[in-house]
């Protein structure tokens, strides 16, 4: 898994409800949950994204509440992967069990800016800044959660276990 | 070396042999939980999954508390999907209209957790189980609806932070004060990936409701769970609600923690989490004089029969301020009744509150009692986030029942024995 795209540096303990407010919670779409993604944040946010684009995160992204609807809006606003300094854990499940890429860079998230042009390798776990030049080595996905991701997400986990016990 | 809390519960519930802390364990769950926004999209997973039945229909719960009553079509449209599913299963414990209480607070009035269960569910504020000695945590609505499918999910076994409280409790200082107190001093990355686990002398005193307004705000400093042990008072209460069975359950005292904590109560007075983050904690002292447009009363975290009987010391025979809105949702039918029989209700109305029925409504800026810009809002809940009640130009301060109601009566942030003496 291999993405390139133009960095939006948000910061720290940025939580689902700047990630989509409650009020948008009345559907499950990716793509209208999308619409308001970051409009806790900053209204109108997501008009700054084109697709592919990558979310730089600081310090317990994704605090807060449990809802999925976060990963989902993030997902539906065209942002495949998040890099940041930390995640909050239910966040950090939701994030894989939907097929976002999560990332956690430590300090290092210091070093990538707004706008700047990254590329992430997810396999090799390295993200290249490509407008400083700076590659960095970054923290493995968990084992478990790579299979969980290879066999196609959560879904397909439980759909092929439950197919195997019919 | 011994078991924590959280080691002691999950390898009741494995196969796996659980050696410690970063290990991934398989567990069995007691029971998964969804609310009217999650459930939707835990259905969905469930359906894209080809289920046809759920792994147990008497442990999936369900409980429609967030936009209910129904604030509109869309919140109208989500209950349908949640109540034409529960229908479709057979799902036994599914909760909407007279019968629905804020789940957290609904669930162990219900008798439906006790003492070392394991419980998953698409709400963060799952946690509050843990007041019961139950590993309770929140999950995403794919994972609850894996749960609700195979009965079993995964865990990393936490590492545990040991919280123990001590020292002679200040009248005015709850349950609500402490956590506050926790949270302000490791911050809301503190416990992240980690348990806590409360003990001390001042817990053994406490009552379970009390325990679960402590175990409710784990997740504000980013923790899996809040945990406590199962001693004789929360077996007096588990068996008051239906539950005659329950055994007590406790850390080794060779357990092994990664930190250790202790919150002296002596001299402590309320304390206030100030905008826009739960670890902006402060003395109460230190905020008096604040004024607020809206109090709130309610909430998982503090609206329980308990937090209502203390707001109600505190405003009986008194009036709210003129230009001040309070707002006190009884968290449960139960509690609720109760208000009603104890003639809380009446002390409520005499002081000018609106008395609404059991929602998480107002605590998620979902309705009834929404804040419009520039407001300024103290409420009993669990979050303070930048718009997390309303316009993202509002302000919400955190504290205890008996600080809120102070509040509501002299219209700005206030001591309550200033109030009530």
């Amino acid at each position: 898994m291999r993405f390139e795209g133009k960095a939006h540096v948000v910061g720290d303990h940025i939580d689902t409800d700047a990630i989509i407010p409650a009020r948008f919670l009345v559907t499950a779409d990716p793509g209208e949950l999308g619409k308001n993604c970051m409009e806790g944040l900053t209204p109108g946010w997501v008009r700054r994204v084109s697709p592919g684009d990558i979310l730089v995160a600081g310090e317990n992204f994704g605090c807060g509440s449990s809802r999925e609807h976060a990963p989902l809006a993030i997902l539906g606003a065209g942002i495949p992967v998040v890099l940041a300094k930390s995640f909050a854990r239910i966040f950090y499940r939701n994030g894989f069990n939907m097929g976002l890429v999560l990332l956690e860079m430590g300090d290092a998230i210091d070093r990538l800016g707004d706008g700047n042009a990254l590329v992430v390798d997810v396999a090799q776990g390295v993200v290249e800044n490509r407008t400083t030049g700076e590659t960095f080595q970054v923290r493995p996905v968990p084992g478990f959660m790579m299979e969980m991701l290879e066999a196609g997400g959560l879904v397909q986990y439980v759909r092929r276990r439950l197919g195997g016990a019919a | 070396m011994g078991q924590s809390l959280a080691e002691k519960i999950l390898q009741r519930h494995t196969n796996d042999h659980v050696e410690g802390p970063g290990q991934i364990v398989r567990c069995r769950v007691s029971l998964a939980l969804a609310n009217d926004i999650t459930a939707p999209l835990a259905i969905k997973s469930l359906r894209a999954m080809g289920v046809s039945r759920v792994f147990d229909p008497e442990r999936v719960v369900l409980v429609c508390d967030h936009f209910t009553p129904n604030k509109d079509i869309d919140s109208a449209e989500q209950v349908k999907v949640v109540r034409d599913f529960a229908r479709q299963f057979g799902i036994v414990h599914y909760y909407e209209g007279g019968e629905v209480g804020v789940e957290h607070a609904l669930l162990p009035e219900l008798g439906l957790v006790g003492p070392g269960d394991v419980v998953v569910g698409a709400d963060s504020h799952t946690c509050t189980y843990g007041g019961l000695g139950a590993f309770a945590t929140g999950l995403g609505s794919t994972d609850v609806a894996a749960a609700m499918a195979l009965g079993e999910t995964w865990f990393k076994v936490p590492e545990t932070i040991r919280v123990d409280l001590v020292g002679t409790v200040e009248p005015y200082v709850s349950a609500k004060d402490f956590i506050l107190e926790v949270i302000g001093r490791i911050g809301v990355a503190g416990a992240l990936y980690k348990a806590l686990e409360f003990g001390g002398p001042v817990v053994d005193a406490m009552s379970v409701e009390g325990r679960m307004t402590m175990a409710n705000m784990a997740i504000e400093a980013g923790g899996k769970a809040g945990l406590f042990a199962a001693d004789a008072t929360t077996l007096a209460y588990t068996a008051a609600h239906g539950r005659a069975q329950d055994a007590p359950i406790a850390p080794d005292a060779d357990a092994g923690y990664a930190q250790r904590l202790r919150v002296d109560a002596t001299g402590m007075s309320p304390r206030v989490a100030c905008p826009h983050l739960p670890e902006n904690v402060k003395p109460v002292e230190e905020v008096s004089g604040i004024p607020v447009d809206q109090v709130v009363i309610g909430s998982c975290t503090n609206g329980r029969i308990e937090d209502l009987r203390v707001a109600a010391a505190v405003l009986r025979g008194r009036k709210v301020a003129r230009g001040v809105r309070l707002i006190v949702l009884p968290a449960s039918p139960k509690a609720y009744r109760l208000a009603l029989n104890e003639g809380l209700l009446e002390v409520f109305l005499d002081a000018g509150a609106v008395v609404g029925p059991p929602t998480c409504g107002p605590c998620l800026g979902g309705h009834m009692g929404i804040l419009a810009g520039g407001e300024r809002c103290l409420a009993t809940t669990n979050r303070n986030f930048r718009g997390r009640m309303g316009s993202l130009d509002s302000e919400v301060y955190l504290a205890s029942p008996a600080v809120a109601a102070a509040t509501a009566v002299a219209g700005t942030i206030i001591h309550p024995a200033q109030v009530a003496g």
